[in-house]
């Protein structure tokens, strides 16, 4: 009877998370979708090869090794952890008690390698125990810069520390587990790491042993459940999307920016005077020129922000940044992600149309234009990223909104663009004189 | 000094080898001109063919583009490729970054297809080839010199070896700054920000990128780019190092080298 409720109560859980899951991801994925289509097919074999190396392989994190070594250890970490995760689910539905060590103990080879597969998951959750502490140490003790920058204030600070202590939980959870069980069975399974922690549990009794492995299994497999369903809210998101970003991430040398078709075809009719214009579609969306919000920059530019995972690298890089100007590019991904979700918001509750609510990216407690200014379009930022996100991108869209709709430009530009349409050059000197450096 | 247009060119029914993209900075700003005049000397020195377009270059476009100004961009663009397809231009090669990486990577699409090459890359090939004799070794014995990476041929193009190579030829020593290559400190002008002033902030780009260099203690540093030069020859002159510590294009440095011009250390 017990067991009945307990397989019940696990799969009222499983579906439970599984449904607000979906809901998370399903709006992460909508929300994207906000953004212009952008043709990002072809290339495949160079695309896979930056996800296995980037993603996979974390290749541009090992510019910087102390947070690339404990960061690799997290990492390594809970990917091996999901195998001990098969047999605790399978556990759950079931009702069995480590069915897969059951299924393999008379079989030498088998049991080696259970006991090794598991034992290695203990001794890497050492390590990532180890490197979560040195995480937090880095945040709150060590007070590292680019941790501890005016965009993390609030809820990304808090959501950083929730995800760090979470996975502190999820170990004391596993060597619960482990280790109690081990007692229950004197040993039996032979695991490394709870076979040196075995003494610590060995004034308890057999009742609270069970309450210990119990809590242990429940905690671990609730913990994964609601970690699973807070994801889509959360920068830790970038251990999903980090793959698909750094697929899609741009191929071109990063001094690359796209040239505006729409403005190639009006140029050309206004240098050729004999060209018909083509007929005008009254129906069609007038142009805009460069973002001004969400829905005018792609989606991939979109993805990029929900996968940041706020770790500053491209601020702390930033030229802007270091000599205090307003700039963060980290800012400029995590504002973009929050009025994608803001209207994001706005559209769920109108049952998917779109409602004006007066604001934009720019400006707005957004992104302001004297953060969009200061931008040296070094691409620092854009070569720091870990996940090849390119804020660059987004500020060159924001700028061209601000230049060539809002003509909102400081004065020395205008005066350049001026001076760049008849002179042919930043400065007023004359075209006439472009040879007059031969006579110096 | 020997200079011939495009145009002088057809007339005499001649084909280059190559086209001088001079750039506005490299025929207008006085400092750049002196670039411009030392590679000149250099490919004259070595007989190269090359050519001018004159008073029919206008500006690529780049500071419009970057800052948002596309269309004034693509109008300079467009008629720059018109000019440059109607010669039949094949190769190009510039002493300016920013033209490097827009003629490169942008005018292709808008119709402009050419080989694009930096100076630094094509001193360095006239190098490898052997073609570059070191006559002054004098100038630079016991002197260090620091590079500054242009963000425009470093992280935009990844070229962070041709420049370092050609200053390798000289008897200098090569110091490097804190950040350097890939990590490398923007001198503050990209981006169109050499024509407004900074917003607002606890110190100017420059500043910062040119206290860099004087922690290397180096007497020289080199630049690649004409805007580089400019940040970072204001910078030395606001930090009063100037007469300590000079600024040159590595053009510059190496037509030294070659005994082509003096320069005072
Ligand atoms: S490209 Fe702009 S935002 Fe990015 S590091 Fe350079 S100045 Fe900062
Ligand atoms: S954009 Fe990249 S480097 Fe910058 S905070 Fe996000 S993940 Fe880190």
């Amino acid at each position: 009877m017990f067991t009945i409720l307990q397989i019940v109560l696990f799969i009222v859980l499983c579906v439970t998370a599984g449904f607000l899951a979906y809901k998370g991801y399903l709006r992460v994925y909508k929300n994207i979708m906000l953004g212009k289509s952008e043709d990002l097919s072809g290339d495949s074999s160079e695309r896979l090869k930056n996800m296995l190396l980037i993603a996979f392989g974390q290749k541009k994190m090992f510019k910087n090794i102390t947070p690339a070594v404990l960061h690799l250890l997290i990492y390594v970490g809970f990917v091996i952890t999901q195998i001990e995760l098969i047999e605790v689910f399978i556990d759950g539905l079931t009702g069995s008690h480590r069915i897969v060590f059951h299924a393999v103990k008379d079989i030498p080879a088998l049991r080696f390698l259970y006991v090794f597969t598991i034992s290695s998951i203990e001794v890497m959750s050492v390590f990532v125990f180890i490197a979560t502490v040195a995480f937090l140490c880095r945040r709150w003790i060590l007070k590292v810069p680019r941790l501890n920058k005016p965009e993390l204030k609030g809820f990304p600070v808090m959501d950083a520390t929730i995800i760090l202590v979470s996975e502190i939980y999820l170990l004391a959870c596993i060597f619960s587990m482990n280790t109690a069980d081990m007692a229950l069975h004197n040993g039996e399974y032979g695991f490394f790491v709870s076979n040196l922690l075995m003494p610590a549990f060995a004034g308890f009794g057999e009742t609270a042993l069970h309450v210990f492995e119990r809590t242990g299994w429940w905690g671990h497999m609730l913990g994964v459940l609601a970690l699973l369903v807070y994801l889509p809210y959360s920068k830790h998101l970038h251990i999903l999307l980090a793959f698909p970003n750094t697929y899609f991430g741009r191929l071109q040398p990063k001094g690359y920016i796209s040239n505006m078709p729409e403005i190639t075809k009006e140029i050309k009719l206004m240098m050729d005077p004999s060209a018909v214009p083509p007929p005008v579609d009254a129906n069609a969306a007038p142009v805009k020129f460069g973002a001004k919000d969400v829905f005018d920059l792609t989606w991939k530019n979109l993805l990029d922000a929900y996968t940041c995972t706020e770790c500053g690298r491209c601020t702390a890089a930033c030229p802007a940044n270091q000599t205090g100007k307003l700039l963060s590019p980290r800012k400029i991904m995590m504002d973009t992600r929050d009025r994608m979700e803001e209207v994001g918001r706005i559209k769920a509750a109108n049952n998917g149309v779109w409602i004006d609510d007066g604001k934009s990216l720019i400006e707005n407690n957004y992104i302001t234009v004297e953060e969009l200014r200061a931008c040296t379009t070094c691409n620092a930022c854009v070569e720091e990223c870990p996940i090849m996100i390119s804020p660059l991108e987004i500020i060159v869209e924001l700028r061209r909104n601000l230049v060539m709709e809002e003509s909102n430009a400081p004065a020395e530009w205008n005066g350049m663009f001026t001076a760049m349409e008849n002179n042919g050059a930043p400065w007023q000197f004359s075209q006439q004189d472009r040879l007059n450096w031969k006579n110096g | 000094m020997q200079v011939k247009t495009y145009a002088e060119y057809a007339s005499t029914g001649e084909t280059p080898e190559v086209l001088f993209w001079v750039g506005c900075a490299g025929s207008f700003d006085q400092r750049a001109q002196k670039v411009t005049r030392s590679f000149v000397k250099i490919l004259n020195h070595l007989n190269i063919r090359f050519a001018v377009l004159g008073t029919e270059e206008s500006c690529t476009g780049d500071p419009a583009k970057r800052a948002g100004n596309e269309f004034v961009f693509q109008m300079l663009a467009l008629q720059n490729i018109e000019v440059m397809n109607t010669y039949g231009v094949k190769r190009i090669v510039t002493t300016c970054p920013h033209c490097f990486n827009i003629l490169k990577n942008e005018y292709p699409s808008l119709g402009g297809n050419y080989e694009v090459i930096h100076h630094s890359t094509f001193l360095q090939k006239l190098i490898d080839e052997g073609r570059i004799k070191i006559t002054d070794t004098a100038t630079f014995k016991g002197k260090k010199i620091t590079y500054h990476d242009s963000c425009y041929l470093g992280r935009a193009n990844e070229i962070y070896e041709a420049p370092r190579k050609v200053l390798e030829e000289l008897d200098a020593e090569l110091v490097e700054m804190k950040s350097c290559r890939t990590k490398g400190l923007c001198c503050g002008a990209g981006g169109a920000q050499m024509f407004k002033e900074d917003e607002k902030g606890t110190k100017r780009i420059n500043i910062a990128r040119t206290e860099e260099a004087l922690e290397t203690n180096a007497q020289i540093v080199a630049a690649a780019c004409p805007f580089c030069n400019t940040m970072i020859t204001d910078g030395v002159k606001s930090k009063e190092k100037q007469q300590d510590v000079k600024v040159f294009d590595i053009a510059e440095l190496l037509a030294a080298g070659q005994g082509l011009e003096t320069i005072s250390l």
